[in-house]
Order: structure tokens, then sequence, then C-alpha cells
């Protein structure tokens, strides 16, 4: 390329901006102009179709077609072979397994963490500077995380020098070097330490939030009552901040089911440590099973519902306790 | 006021200005200008455009991909057709879903027949034009025109080529030893057996390890064995699936093939017991044998750049070197001569006189010839010259190639539907690898076999 190309690149871009920014002004300026009658209606058209026209052509109609291929052959006739093929195939059901090992520890472990470590740092000398290390890893990226994590569990055979952290010190107290990330089933839960290793840090920021919104009076009214620490612990904060623990729950929760990046970087799903994000991908696109892959998009989606569905329930009932 | 607006302008005049300096900095436009005057009396045939532009796109990165683009520059120049390529670790698993959606490269530099078939499949394909299939009758033999060809429909000539199946060895252990190089199977195990026995270390190593694609130097194992050991016939059977995958030849050529790759006394010389094979690199594992910690190492003929992973060149490769390559020898001292390999297929989506006379120029011999002498690769054009190849090995290679009595077959695995070739075929070396039984790796590939 060269430069002339890509100024002129830039400046098609810079174009197609001022186009779009005069659309959308004039649609804006004809709507300000409706007829008196009828002008409450015109203006929530104006503002909610751009949203809706790109909702459902970038959410709407993939989320369709995926259903579709979930029911297809490569060369298009209906069929449950995809899904057979999902329930039954050892490799898929492991798969599925390990879908639901990461999306039951990873929030449980994230958010236990996260509080007791919130609880433990409240209020006290340097809660900044603790809170800063812990958030850290959320600035990290995926990839760079598994990167990072990968060498911590790099393996050297017997007398070479070990690089890896965790065989280091293995080696250190007289032990031999274990291949971490080929030994099935501890490589999932390898993998599962460093989603936890990423997450902790927002379950830590948002419920030490949440604990600094809870009265002091009635956290000292406790005290007068002689709890002790543990007994204040589970009756006031607990309770005082459940609704940001479902919020923490259910948003790692969702981001489990979706992770892809950690299992690829690491292991690319191979002993055993697949999750149905990454097969996804390989299916559709590496072995282009196209069906394979929207059924288990299709799967996922399913997984994910109830938790949805859960998370807005409670939000609601919030709401009306308000 | 009016000043001050005056030099706002002048200070994002400024800022443009450097920023269009930076980007020049970016861009390729000292490149361009840099290739010299070429013999335009060889490009006549491809005739001359006015700023036409052919789009490519594929899997070659970095040196080769800069090699690349050097072998086309006299053509550009010539025809005034400008080349744009564009590599990628991602183009198989994107091309499909680019050439769906209509945004697909003019060219692209398919690596697998299997892929090509699907392409071909979904209808996004423009068939070869003419020219491009008289080079192939021409310069190809019908086996690699097979490759390129889907129902009956020929749609690309091949580009480069491999050949897979060598066994790595240093010449200087070989003489001082006196180890000979081994004519059958039977002798290689012979071979092994007796370094082994030698004792002061393991005969092969291996790395199975690459990333997502782990396992696939070991289904390059099983085929090398698969063609020597059932026959080309039998080979063809295997990759169309008119034999089962857990057919009892294959089940043969993995138990052969076992014999070194499960067997704690043949494996992993330099490097540890059997199971490191799955997490040493391919790139990396043949390199215990220049400390002598091995002697034998099983990969393609590409594996000569890895010797020198720095660059340079201390590292000599020749028949009197510090490492060279024999191919791994037929089932009898009397069978024909099998290699299995690899290649590229540059197949066009988009039907312009361009892009077909950049497609005739890459099938022809003297776009064979211009890449083969920049070095590092090989093609099965039968027009190149031997000579031409820029190390001993590699002339042998192109000699074995051309060699009508030599029976090619592309890698298996590459002509498997994805699904097996490029997912369960891999994960079921590292599994079996790992300790699983034959039967019950090939049962679980065979039932991953696409039903349509």
């Amino acid at each position: 390329m060269t430069t002339a190309d890509l100024l002129g690149k830039i400046l098609q871009v810079v174009m197609g901006l001022v186009v779009f920014a005069a659309i959308v002004g004039l649609l804006i300026f004809f709507i300000d102009k409706a007829p008196k009658k009828g002008r409450d209606y015109w203006q929530l058209v104006g503002f909610l179709a751009p949203a809706l026209i790109l909702v459902s052509v970038g959410l709407i109609y993939p989320a369709i077609r995926t259903s579709i291929l979930a029911f297809q052959t490569n060369a298009g006739d209906f069929t449950f072979d995809n899904f057979v093929w999902a329930f039954t195939q050892p490799a898929a059901i492991r798969t599925l397994i390990n879908t639901v090992i990461w999306v039951l520890l990873v929030p449980t472990f994230a958010t236990a963490v996260g509080l007791a470590y919130a609880v433990f740092i409240d209020r006290s000398r340097g809660e900044k500077f603790y809170k800063a290390i812990l958030f850290m890893p959320i600035a990290i990226s995926f990839v760079g995380a598994s990167v990072i994590w990968k060498f911590v569990y790099e393996y050297r055979s017997g007398d070479r020098e070990q690089i890896g952290l965790l065989n280091a010190i293995v080696v250190a107290f007289g032990g031999e070097p274990v291949q971490w990330l080929q030994t099935d089933p501890i490589n999932t839960i390898l993998l599962i330490v460093v989603m936890i290793w990423v997450q902790t840090g927002f379950a830590m920021v948002v419920l030490s939030a949440a604990i600094k919104g809870i009265a002091t009076e009635q956290l000292e009214a406790a005290q007068l009552d002689g709890t002790n620490g543990w007994q204040r612990f589970t009756n006031v904060i607990v309770p005082g901040i459940r609704g940001s623990l479902v919020v923490v729950l259910t948003t790692i929760s969702i981001a489990t089911l979706k992770v892809f990046d950690i299992v690829r970087t690491m292991t690319a799903g191979n002993f055993n440590t697949s999750i149905v994000a990454n097969e996804m991908y390989t299916q559709a696109f590496r072995a282009s099973e196209i069906g394979r892959g929207s059924a288990l998009a299709l799967i996922l989606f399913v997984m994910v519902l109830p938790i949805v569905i859960y998370n807005v329930n409670v939000l609601r009932k919030q709401r009306e306790i308000r | 006021m009016r000043l001050r607006g005056h030099r706002r302008l002048t200070a994002s005049l400024v800022a443009a200005a450097a920023i269009g300096l930076t980007l020049t900095a970016c861009t390729g436009d000292i490149a361009d200008e840099g290739s010299a005057d070429a013999d335009c009396s060889d490009y006549e045939t491809y005739g001359t455009f006015d700023g036409a532009e052919v789009t490519v796109a594929g899997t070659i990165l970095d040196l080769e991909a800069d090699r690349l683009n050097e072998s086309w520059a006299d053509f550009e120049q010539c025809t005034g057709i400008s080349v744009e390529y564009q590599g990628s670790s991602e183009f198989e698993a994107q091309i499909a879903v680019l050439a769906e959606g209509g945004n697909a490269p003019d060219v692209g530099i398919v690596p697998q027949p299997g892929l090509l078939a699907r392409l071909a499949e979904g209808g996004w394909l423009i068939p070869a034009s003419q020219p491009v299939e008289d080079n192939v009758d021409e310069f190809w033999s019908e086996d690699w025109k097979n490759y390129g060809t889907y129902d009956g429909t020929f749609y690309a000539a091949p580009l480069m080529a491999s050949i897979k199946g060598y066994v790595w060895y240093s010449p200087a252990e070989f003489e001082e030893k006196g180890y000979e190089i081994p004519k059958t199977l039977d002798e290689l195990t012979t071979l092994s057996e007796t370094i082994a026995a030698d004792g002061d270390h393991k005969p092969w190593c291996v790395g199975l390890e690459s990333g997502e694609a782990t396992g696939w130097p070991g289904t390059d194992w099983v085929e090398d064995y698969m063609l020597r050991l059932n026959g080309a016939d039998a080979y063809d059977q295997w990759v169309t699936h008119e034999i089962p995958f857990n057919d009892p030849q294959v089940a043969a050529a993995f138990d052969a093939v076992g014999g070194y790759l499960k067997n704690e006394d043949m494996v992993n010389g330099g490097i540890g017991d059997v199971s490191t094979q799955v997490t040493e690199a391919f790139q990396t594992a043949g390199l215990p044998i220049l400390d002598g910690e091995c002697s034998l190492h099983h990969q393609a003929s590409f594996y000569e750049t890895f010797w020198n992973p720095d660059g340079g060149d201390d590292v000599k490769v020749a028949s009197d070197g510090d490492v060279f390559g024999f191919l791994l020898p037929p089932a009898n001292a009397d069978d024909p001569l099998s290699v299995t390999g690899g290649g590229e297929f540059p197949v066009a989506f988009r039907d312009a006189e361009e892009v077909e006379a950049f497609r005739a120029y890459l099938s022809s011999d003297l776009w064979a010839n211009n890449r083969v002498s920049l070095g590092g690769v090989i093609s099965a054009n039968k027009g190149v010259d031997p000579e031409n190849a820029s190390s001993e090995l590699l002339t042998q290679s192109i000699e074995i190639l051309q060699d009508p009595e030599t029976t090619f077959r592309f890698d298996g695995s590459d002509l498997m539907p994805g699904a097996v070739g490029a997912d369960s075929f891999w994960k079921g070396i590292v599994s079996w690898v790992g300790g699983e039984s034959t039967e019950q790796v090939l049962d679980t590939i065979e039932s991953t076999w696409p039903s349509s």
C-alpha cells in the first residue's frame, strides 16, 4: 500500500462519517418538524429505529440463522445429527462437562475470594494499594494472562532446568516435574485458576463498593447487640450486599460460559480441556462442520438463558422492594 | 480571535503533515520503487493491463511471503497488474466465511485439496482458464492435476510442493558408527534397535506440539506407513472413506508407527520420556541430533530451514555435512518409490482477465523457476531445473517429484474432511501417544467422519 492509497482510505472513512452525521442530523431535523399531532410517536420511532435495525441485523438475524444451521447437514438437509453428535461423542460430552465445571467453579471462587478480600481490606491502611494489586489482572487481556500462566505451568523433563514456576517449586522440594497442562483432569482446574485470577479483581471492586454502602449505624447497632465479627458478616454485610453479589455472580458466570481465549491459547482444547465456546469455533471454522458449531452455539445459548432470567428476576424484585 | 483561529489551523496542518510522514514510513512506497527494470519479453504472453489489481491471500507468512512477493515483481512491472498479497495464519478458517460473504480475495492460495473441494462445492470458485490448464497438462503429473480438480472441473494448478517422510540423521555419526541408510522398513527397525542397544542415547527424537494443530507430525508418520505398507490404492480408499478409518490396514500402519512413538526405548532422545512428544514443538524437536542425543528425526523437506533457527549457516545440511535426510524406505527393497507430500493451489474467486493472467503465470515453468531460485522451496513443476534449488536436499527432492516412476500421494489428512483431517485425526494422535489403544483411537476417529 502506498501513502496515496492510505490517505485515500482515510479520506473515505472521514467522508463516510460526515455523510452518516449529515443523515442523522437531517432525520432529527425532520422529526423535530413533524406535525404536532403524533410528534411523540415519530420521535420514538426516529430514536429507536437505528438501534432496532442494528440489533436485528447484528443479533437477531444471526441468532435465527444459527438456529437453522444447527439443524442442517453441510449439504443443507434437515437433521438432528449435530445434536446427537454433541450429546453422544465422548469428546463432545467431555466439552459439555468441562463447561459445567468451569461455570460452577469460576464464579464461586472468584466471588468468594473477592468478597473475603474486600472485607479484610475494608477501611485498612493502604486499602487503595491492595485494591490496585488485585484489580490489575483485569487490565490484562485473556490471551496475555494465558501466556503468563503458560510459563507458570511450563514443563521441562527430568534433569533439564525448570523454567516454569510451579515445576521449579516442585523440583526444589525434591519432587518430579509434572506436565501440568497435559495431565487430565488437573489441567482443566489449572485453566480455571487463570480465569479466577482475572475475574477476582472485578468481584472485589464491586463488592467493596457495596460494603461501603452499608450504613455504619447498622454495623454499630449489631456490635452493641454483642455480635462477633462472623455474625456481623453473615447477618448484616451479606444481606446488605445481596444485590451486588447476584450481579457479580451472574456476570462472571456469563463471562465464563463465553470464555474461549484461555483454552485456545493454553491447550487449544487438547488433552480433554476443551469447552463449548472453543469447540464451537474449532468445529465451525477449522473442521468446517458448520452444523456442529451452530448446535454448540445453541446449547451455549440455552445454558446462559437461566442465568440471565435469574438475574433479571432478582433485579426486578429489588426494584419492587425499593 | 481571528489570529487564534489561524494558529489553530496551522497547528492542525502541521499535525496532519507529521502523521502523513509517519504513515509514509509504514507503507511500502520505498519497496515499490525498488524493483529494477526486468526483461519483459518473457511476460508478453500475459498481455498488458492498465491499473489492474489482483488481491491474493494465503497462509504463507514472513520471509516466505517476502520471497513470494519477489517472485512476481517482474510480472507486475511488465504486465501492469499490481498484485497485493496478504498472509494470515487464520486463512484456512476464514476463507469460506469470506467467500460466503462475498469478501474473498481474488486469489486464495489454498494449502489443502480438501479445502479446495469444499470451496468448489460451495460454488464460489472460478474454474481455471485454458492457459492454466495447458500449463498443468504440460508441466505436472496426472496425480497433481487431480488434486486441483473437483467433480470433473479443473479449478487450480499446483504451486509449490514439499516432500514428507524424510528421516533426518547425522552423516558423521553414521560414518563413525558404521550405520547404513536403511533400504526397507525392517532395516529401519533394525537400525533403530542397534542405536538403542549401543546405549548412550535413544534413537528417535519426536515433537508433535504445534499449537492448536498439535498432533499433525504424528499423522505424517501414519500416512507414510499407510502408503508404504498398504500401497497407493488402499491409501486412496482410506482418504476417501471407501474403507473405514478403523480398517485393519490402517491399524497395521498405526501399530507400525507405534513401534517407535509409543516405545519407551525408541523415543524421546534428548528430550524426555514418551509423553514429552506432545509438549515438544515440532520446530525444535530434531535439534538434539546436533548434540548427539538422538540419531533420527522424521520430518518433511521443509525442516531444512529449522536446523539454523536463527538464520545463517552454522549447521551444514548436506550428505557430507552435519545433518541430512533420507527418505523413509519402502516396505520391500524392490517396491517402487512412494512419497507423501504437500502443496498449495491458487484458486480464483473473481472472474477477470487479470486474475487468469496471474494464475497462468503462477502455473508456468517461468514462475516455478523464479520462485525455486529464491530458495527454501521446491515445486513439482517438470519445467523446473533442479539445479535452481537452493540446496542438495531440495535438488534431490525436485528430482524425486519429477521422476515419472515416483508414486506421489498428497498428505492424507489434507485430503480428508476437516472434521477428521484437521481435528479428530490430530487429537487422536495425541491421545494415542498418551496411552490409548490403537483400536480405541481408530474407533473414535471413525465416528467423527461426517455423514454427509
